[in-house]
């Protein structure tokens, strides 16, 4: 086990104009489970492959455990690693395939064997040792490249899209199997996904990537929480983050035109930004309940029930482009299409944004 | 009332070829024709005598002078020249494999020999190696004595000319084999391999050996079978001073007209072919079950 520090990684493909990774930095503590998330293109798999060796940086640096990394070749980085496509090997049976890496390293065979038999009992292969690959279902494969990645005792565990190839339940299942699986070892973890719901439920900590670069990095509920910039609130969370124009003039905050206090931090600021607000933090109402809220006049437009909650796309004001609002209302609301609700925009649900650069204006 | 049924059935089937037998009749045909016509009539040929069945056409072929060294020649250039060539090809593949830059370019400029015919080729090393030749010339130019590199007395070298002659003509045809199959294995499998640990012989030996089975075997079957048939390189080379069993085949049918004991040699070329085959696809059959 190890930590792992990047510094000021630049890596361009050949042929290409842009920056696979531009300048990215990152340090993975002894232990920690560190998620990177993007949209595809966002440079996340080129920064893995270059943990691992299997592509080298045009500058920067890459220590693991104190030691310089940056231009050694795979086998010589004490990692191990599940691929996307499992590259589980055809030509070997389970229990071969499982005991590649050991073999690999001249573990003496009974030892081999020892570890294969404990990593397949904790991934239910037991009966499936003897078989090859080829006689296996994608979800037994998939549990084969992760016993294969586990048995090495490696300083850094590396994981790209691993279950990207599974169907959405056994993903599900899996997916907490393996956080499990991963905690009891202890490792070092780098993980690559593009499923935000991947990113938050396992990782310690998630860096959002974006064209080569890590826009926000943070523990999940956090980068949930309080995205950096819109892009973050707009790839995170199902449904994402709804953004709103506002204004701010003499200390009064106007969002779709319902004016309030600006907070405190906003004070000093005039002229537009960006509102964002989660689905679930927006109290909805109908429009005749008299619990004497001011909130929003929104029409819904379409109504989406989707059993622990009921997901309501709504459109607040007049004027050339209302804006949209996503609302998730609890299971027992009850709506129709063309019907007037009233939303409740709670002050510290709210997060602004700057209108120009996208960011985050914190206080 | 099955009757009536019956004979529509049985009447309107006799008329309709199933469709299989327009897809396999021609090349049955062909084969038949081209093939398993040409193969019987030489069998029948190698023991036909004026009173029916003999030996006679065997035993001549065996008594005469040529042909055990002929056996010995032409088993002696498989076991050497095989290996050569299948570990050139796989360099070669494998350079490939790295992208290099005019990658394309040196594939292709490898894989001319394959377009060029084998009494060509013969004949082109013909050109370098004779007494006069290029070869010869570079020698004296450096001033150094010129060898006579196919002098019928000098084994070793008349060897040596023929097997360079043909790993030049013939290693291309496992290089494309080998580059195809190369070209079907993910390179997941090889960076797996190496994230756990192995490095360049062991992802070769572990790995890409293993996934190019089906492509080996194939480039091995077909690479034997045809050395067995290496005739107008050695002959272009060397005539009869380094005589392989084709050749003299071919001796036997024009210079001696004997077409009985030419086919009787065929006939030895053909089993040797087929005891090879057998042996490559037993000896190399998958271990997967």
């Amino acid at each position: 086990m190890a930590e792992i520090r990047m510094e000021g990684l630049v890596k361009t493909y050949p042929g290409g104009t842009e920056r696979a990774t531009d300048d990215v930095s990152l340090d993975v503590a002894d232990g920690e489970f560190v998620v990177l998330l993007g949209p595809s293109g966002c440079g996340k798999t080129t920064l893995l492959r270059m943990l691992a060796g299997l592509e080298f940086p045009d500058a920067g640096k890459i220590t693991i455990g104190g030691e310089d990394v940056t231009y050694r070749a795979p086998q010589d980085r004490n990692l191990s690693m599940v691929f996307q496509s499992y590259a589980v090997f055809p030509h070997r049976t389970v229990r071969a395939n499982i005991g590649f890496g050991l073999a690999m390293r001249k573990v003496p065979a009974a030892q081999i064997a020892q570890k294969v038999a404990w990593a397949a009992e904790l991934l239910q292969l037991t009966p499936y040792l003897d078989r090859y690959p080829a006689k296996l279902s994608g979800g037994q494969r998939q549990r084969v490249a992760v016993a294969r990645a586990i048995v090495m005792d490696a300083d850094v565990l590396l994981m790209d899209e691993p279950l990207s190839n599974l169907d959405a339940l056994l993903r599900l299942s899996f997916r907490a199997e393996l956080k499990k699986i991963v905690q009891d070892l202890g490792t070092t973890t780098v993980y690559v996904t593009h499923d935000q719901g991947e990113a938050l439920s396992l990782g310690d900590r998630v860096a959002v990537m974006r064209t080569g670069r890590i826009v926000q990095l943070g523990d999940p509920l956090e980068v949930y929480d309080r995205p950096a910039d819109t892009f973050v609130g707009g790839f995170l969370g199902s449904p994402p983050m709804n953004f709103l124009p506002a204004t701010v003039h003499d200390g009064q905050l106007s969002v779709a035109g319902h004016a309030r206090p600006a907070p405190a931090h906003l004070q000093g600021h005039s002229g537009d930004l960006v509102v964002g607000v989660r689905a679930e933090h927006i109290g909805i109402s109908g429009i005749n309940d008299t619990d004497g809220t001011n909130g929003i006049e929104a029409r819904v437009d379409v109504v989406e029930p989707t059993g622990s909650a009921v997901l309501l796309t709504t459109s607040v004001g007049a004027g050339p482009g209302p804006a949209v609002l996503k609302v998730s209302a609890p299971p027992t609301f009850r709506a129709r299409p063309g019907d007037t609700v009233r939303l409740d925009l709670a002050p510290d649900a709210l997060r602004y944004y700057d209108a120009e650069t996208q960011l985050a204006l914190e206080p | 009332m099955p009757g009536p049924t019956a004979g529509r059935a049985t009447g309107s089937a006799p008329s309709r070829i199933p469709s299989v037998v327009w897809l396999v009749g021609p090349s049955v045909l062909l084969m038949a024709l081209l093939f398993g016509w040409p193969m019987i009539a030489g069998i029948v040929q190698a023991f036909a005598g004026p009173e029916g069945f003999t030996l006679a056409h065997v035993e001549r072929m065996v008594a005469d002078p040529y042909f055990w060294p002929s056996v010995r020649n032409t088993l002696l250039l498989i076991v050497v020249l095989i290996p050569l060539q299948f570990a050139l090809a796989l360099a070669m593949a494998l350079l490939l494999r790295t992208n290099p830059r005019f990658g394309g370019l040196y594939f292709y400029v490898w894989a001319i020999p394959l377009a060029v015919s084998d009494l060509a080729a013969g004949l082109v090393w013909l050109a370098v190696l004779t007494d006069r030749g290029y070869l010869n010339s570079v020698l004296a130019g450096l001033g150094l004595t010129p060898v006579p590199w196919l002098a019928f007395d000098n084994p070793v070298s008349l060897f040596v000319a023929v097997l360079v002659a043909e790993l030049w003509r013939a290693t291309a045809l496992v290089l494309v084999i080998v580059v195809a199959g190369l070209q079907g294995i993910p390179k997941d499998y090889e960076e797996a391999a190496a994230v756990f640990g192995a490095g360049p012989w062991q992802r070769l030996r572990h790995v890409l050996l293993p996934l190019l089975r089906p492509s080996l075997q194939v480039a091995l079957i077909l690479r034997t079978i045809l050395a067995f048939q290496t005739f107008a390189v050695a002959q272009a080379l060397t005539g009869q001073n380094f005589p392989l069993l084709v050749g003299e085949t071919y001796r036997w049918y024009t210079i001696l007209q004997n077409e009985n004991v030419a086919a009787a040699l065929a006939l030895v070329v053909l089993l040797l072919s087929m005891l090879t085959s057998v042996i490559y696809l037993r000896t190399l059959r998958q271990a997967q079950t």
